[in-house]
Formats: structure tokens, C-alpha cells, sequence
């Protein structure tokens, strides 16, 4: 096969060429490293006026606590806002990366965005890169046409659902949901039932923990509720602070530089600048 | 799933056919069982159906049975093994009753013989491919317990197999409470198994609900459960 001069173009879609690489490392012996996974309940329902989201605050790293209170709801624009559950780094890049490009969006058309435009662009990101970006994302808000929720799965399929629940604690938050949904819920009642839902994935999954986030979305503006509860608290906190317990007693302090005992050869060169 | 243990025959080669004497898989294979005690007793739940793989192929399996006069034994998993547990079962209960002694054995001896019969079973790399539950009342004392395929027993005030860990469990920690009544602890089960019916695959609506009380044990007839499908998003999903 003679070299080509014709320049090939880059042809489309994922290129697979570096799994063969990565498998034959596995092979070897190679431990692949472990990323941090959010291991999380996340879960969205739609009320009477709007979108509630809410999440879990832990993230893990295998077996152990990463970050006991991280941020899971990310913002994407004035009036959508998106959970992620998967490993934290995708669900980071992919979401800042779709409100840039929303936020380019807002400014070319001057209206506001649509949550059905941040579904497409995440959804056709996602799905270009065949499932490797592992990034599970609820995605809630309102917009001219209405109250919005749909679930983002990593392979880029997507869902419109009245309520839905992403992550390791999803059955157990799903198990409170359609035990006690019903539709036109008021905000007290939705902001209940979600706080119920991540209480029951902090509870009941090993993978979620600590606090409950909730994001409250309606057409006048939202309401983003750090850490709404906490139901895991420290309880004990010593009122001493910590006591040090009783140094060795210093008896003498006589300073002898060095330099007058010792002799000094010089040997070797000096060191670059 | 495949056990790679070399058996010893006369050639010392691993046998074909002393393969086929283990389980290396189920086949026909039940879901979840929920149960809970409450004032009265114990009440179990569990639904009809036996899958062969991802097909329904049988609606009918009853996989709740009376043990002796005191206890109910509910099995998730491989519907043969469930058969051969009742088999033991039977044997054991009728050499109990031969030594016509007035003492009749009570669940927690059934949960025990049940627990080492699992746990020798998976000793020998030949284990009976279920999660039991078993629950039942003697002079007043209600006891409810599980035993999984490897072993594994526990006791507990509501246990759950299967999918019913994840769906049902949470629900359960949340609402059970010491004094149910009969009429709140149907309720309450029949809450978990609409969630199970919602949202596990192997689940049909078709199911029982036996109760066993210090009087008697009773199975009811099957019935199913009302669903709600009528969400507007669900009309018009766009």
C-alpha cells in the first residue's frame, strides 16, 4: 500500500483505538486507577407550580468517604438546574460544559433556555461518546412551555418523567416515590416528599450519605437549598476542645552551632542554579 | 457462576456428569418475599409467578407453605430447591410427630435446621438456590427470620428477599411499627409489593398474603393489586 498523499479527514464519532491498549495493560497487570464515583441518590419530581430536585451530599471513593458534603445539583442556567450521579469529574465537565454553551446560546437568541435544549446538547454529547463518560444526570426546570423533568442515562438515552431517582440509592428513594407520589403536589408537600426520598437513599444505601440538597424551580425564579437537612449530625463534640497531654519537662536550652566543632571539606561541585 | 472445582472420579478428572449434580445456576426461579410481624403474628406476601429466564412460564406457584402448626416458611429463588426444602421439611415434621411427645417443634428450630441444612449445602459447593423466609408464633412468641443460599440467617422484625431488599426494606424501616393491626399490616405489605410490581421485572400481579397467628396459619386466595398509570406525563410523554 503506497503512501497515500491524499490527506484522510478525521472521520466522526468515538475512536476506539486506545481500548485495545487499555485492555492489553489489564492484561498485563496494570491496575487501572479508580475515579471518584458520586455513589449517590439524586431524584427530581414535578409539583404544582414546578420541579423540585434533590440530592444526597456524599461522594465515595471505592469504600471510603471522598467528600462528606459535596455539591451534586449543578447549575445550567437562571432557571434549570441538573443532579449528577456517576463518576463526579464527568458529571462536573459535562454539566459546566452545557451551560457554557447554554449560557452562548441565551445571548445569540435573547430569550431564556429551554430545558429541552440542555437535554439535546447533554444527550448528544453523552451518546457521541458511547457510554465512557459515566455521568447519570436528573435534569429539572421551568420554561416558557412549562415544568420540565427528564433522567440522562451515561449511554445518552433519555426519559420525561413526572418523578424520577438516579444512582446507587435510587430504589430506595424510588420505593418512597411511588409509594407516595400523586400529581399536583403543593411545595410544601414535593419538598417533603423529596427530603423522604434522599432520606431513604442516605439511609438505606451505603453509597449516599450526610446531607439533603434540595433546588426548588417555579416560573418566578428557584431556590437552591444548601443542605436542607442534616439528619446526620456530629452529636458529640468535646465542650474541652482537645487537651494535650503533659510534654516532657524542658530542664536546659543551650544552643552549640555546629559549625565551630565540626571541620569543613569541600568536595564536589556546587549544585546548578 | 461456574464452580471450577476439579472432581475426584477413578481417573481423577473432572467429571461431566458430577457437574451436572450441582447447581451451577437456577432455572425456574421465584422473586421477592416481604414479611412483617405485627400484634397478632406474622403476615407474609409474596406473588405467583415463576420465571424460566426473562419468560413468565408459570402464574400458579404457591411459595408460601405451613410448616408443622407453627410456622410458614416463604422461599425466593430456584421453585425445585423450594420443592426439596418442603421435601426435608416434611420428613422433619413427620419424625416429630412420631415421638407423640406434646412438644411440637416451633420456627425457631425450623429457622435452625433450615440454616444448616443451607450452609453444609454451599460447604459442598452444591447449594439450594434460595432466600427462605420463615415466620411463625409458639406460646406467644412471634418469631421471624431468614436464611439466604450461602447461609447467612438473621432475625428480624421484617426481612425481605431478593429485590425486595432494595424496594420494600426502606418503605418497611420507615412505617413498621410494634403494634399493627391485621388490617394495617395488609396494607402496609400490600404497599411494598405495589412498588415491587411497579418497578421489578420478574414480579406479576397476582399475589398472596398468608398469616399466621398462634391459632392457625392461613394462606389467602390470590387477588391483585390496583396501579395507577395515569400520570399526564405518562399521556403525553414529549
Amino acid at each position: 500500500m503506497s503512501q497515500s498523499a491524499v490527506e484522510v479527514p478525521p472521520k466522526g464519532g468515538f475512536s476506539f483505538d486506545l481500548c485495545k491498549r487499555n485492555d492489553m495493560l489489564i492484561q498485563k497487570g496494570l491496575k487501572a486507577p479508580s475515579f471518584l464515583k458520586t455513589g449517590t441518590t439524586i431524584v427530581g419530581l414535578i409539583f404544582k407550580d414546578g420541579v423540585i430536585l434533590g440530592a444526597d451530599t456524599r461522594a465515595t471513593e471505592g469504600p471510603i468517604v471522598a467528600d462528606k458534603n459535596c455539591e451534586k445539583i449543578h447549575y445550567m442556567a437562571p432557571n434549570i438546574y441538573c443532579c449528577g450521579a456517576g463518576t463526579a469529574a464527568d458529571t462536573e465537565a459535562v454539566t459546566d460544559m452545557v451551560s457554557s454553551q447554554l449560557r452562548l446560546h441565551r445571548y445569540q437568541t435573547g430569550r431564556d433556555s429551554r430545558v429541552i435544549t440542555a437535554l439535546t446538547l447533554l444527550k448528544k454529547h453523552l451518546f457521541s461518546y458511547q457510554g465512557q463518560v459515566s455521568a447519570a444526570l436528573v435534569l429539572g426546570g421551568v420554561d416558557i412551555t412549562g415544568p420540565h423533568l427528564h433522567t440522562i442515562y451515561p449511554h445518552g438515552s433519555t426519559d420525561t418523567l413526572p418523578f424520577a431517582t438516579m444512582g446507587s440509592g435510587s430504589l430506595a428513594a424510588m420505593s418512597v416515590f411511588e409509594a407516595k407520589y400523586k400529581e399536583g403536589l403543593t411545595r410544601e408537600e414535593g419538598v417533603k416528599l423529596v427530603a423522604e426520598a434522599i432520606c431513604s437513599g442516605i439511609f438505606n444505601d451505603l453509597g449516599s450519605g450526610s446531607n439533603v440538597d434540595i433546588c426548588v424551580i417555579t416560573k418566578e425564579g428557584k431556590e437552591y437549598l444548601r443542605n436542607y437537612m442534616e439528619p446526620n449530625p456530629r452529636t458529640y463534640v468535646s465542650s474541652k476542645g482537645y487537651s494535650f497531654t503533659k510534654k516532657t519537662e524542658v530542664l536546659l536550652t543551650k544552643i552549640t552551632p555546629l559549625m565551630e566543632r565540626v571541620q569543613i571539606t569541600e568536595v564536589g561541585e556546587d549544585m546548578e542554579e | 457462576m461456574t464452580f471450577t472445582i476439579p472432581i475426584e472420579n477413578g481417573n481423577g478428572v473432572k467429571n461431566a456428569e458430577a457437574d451436572s449434580q450441582r447447581t451451577l445456576y437456577p432455572y425456574v426461579t421465584g422473586t421477592s418475599v416481604v414479611a412483617i410481624k405485627y400484634k397478632d403474628g406474622i403476615l407474609m406476601a409474596s406473588d405467583m409467578g415463576g420465571s424460566y429466564g426473562s419468560t413468565l412460564r408459570y402464574k400458579n406457584i404457591e411459595r408460601m407453605k405451613a410448616i408443622g402448626k407453627h410456622s410458614l416458611l416463604g422461599a425466593s429463588g430456584e421453585i425445585s430447591d423450594f420443592q426439596e426444602i418442603m421435601r426435608y421439611l416434611d420428613e422433619l415434621i413427620l419424625n416429630d410427630n412420631m415421638w407423640d411427645d406434646g412438644n411440637s417443634l416451633g420456627p425457631k428450630e425450623v429457622h435452625n435446621y433450615l440454616t444448616r441444612v443451607m450452609y453444609n449445602r454451599r460447604n459442598k459447593f452444591n447449594p439450594l438456590w434460595n432466600t427462605l423466609v420463615l415466620g411463625g408464633v409458639k406460646n406467644g412468641h412471634k418469631y421471624l427470620g431468614m436464611v439466604s443460599m450461602i447461609g447467612v440467617s438473621f432475625e428480624d422484625n421484617h426481612v425481605a428477599t431478593g429485590f425486595g431488599n432494595h424496594l420494600a426494606r426502606p418503605i418497611l424501616r420507615d412505617e413498621w411499627r410494634e403494634d399493627l393491626s391485621f388490617e394495617d399490616g395488609v396494607k402496609l405489605l400490600e404497599k411494598c409489593m405495589r412498588v415491587l410490581l411497579y418497578r421489578d421485572r420478574s414480579a406479576i400481579n397476582k399475589l398472596q398474603i398468608a398469616n399466621i397467628t398462634e391459632e392457625c396459619v392461613t394462606v389467602s386466595e390470590p387477588y391483585s393489586l390496583k396501579t395507577f398509570w395515569g400520570f399526564s406525563a405518562f399521556t403525553n410523554p414529549s
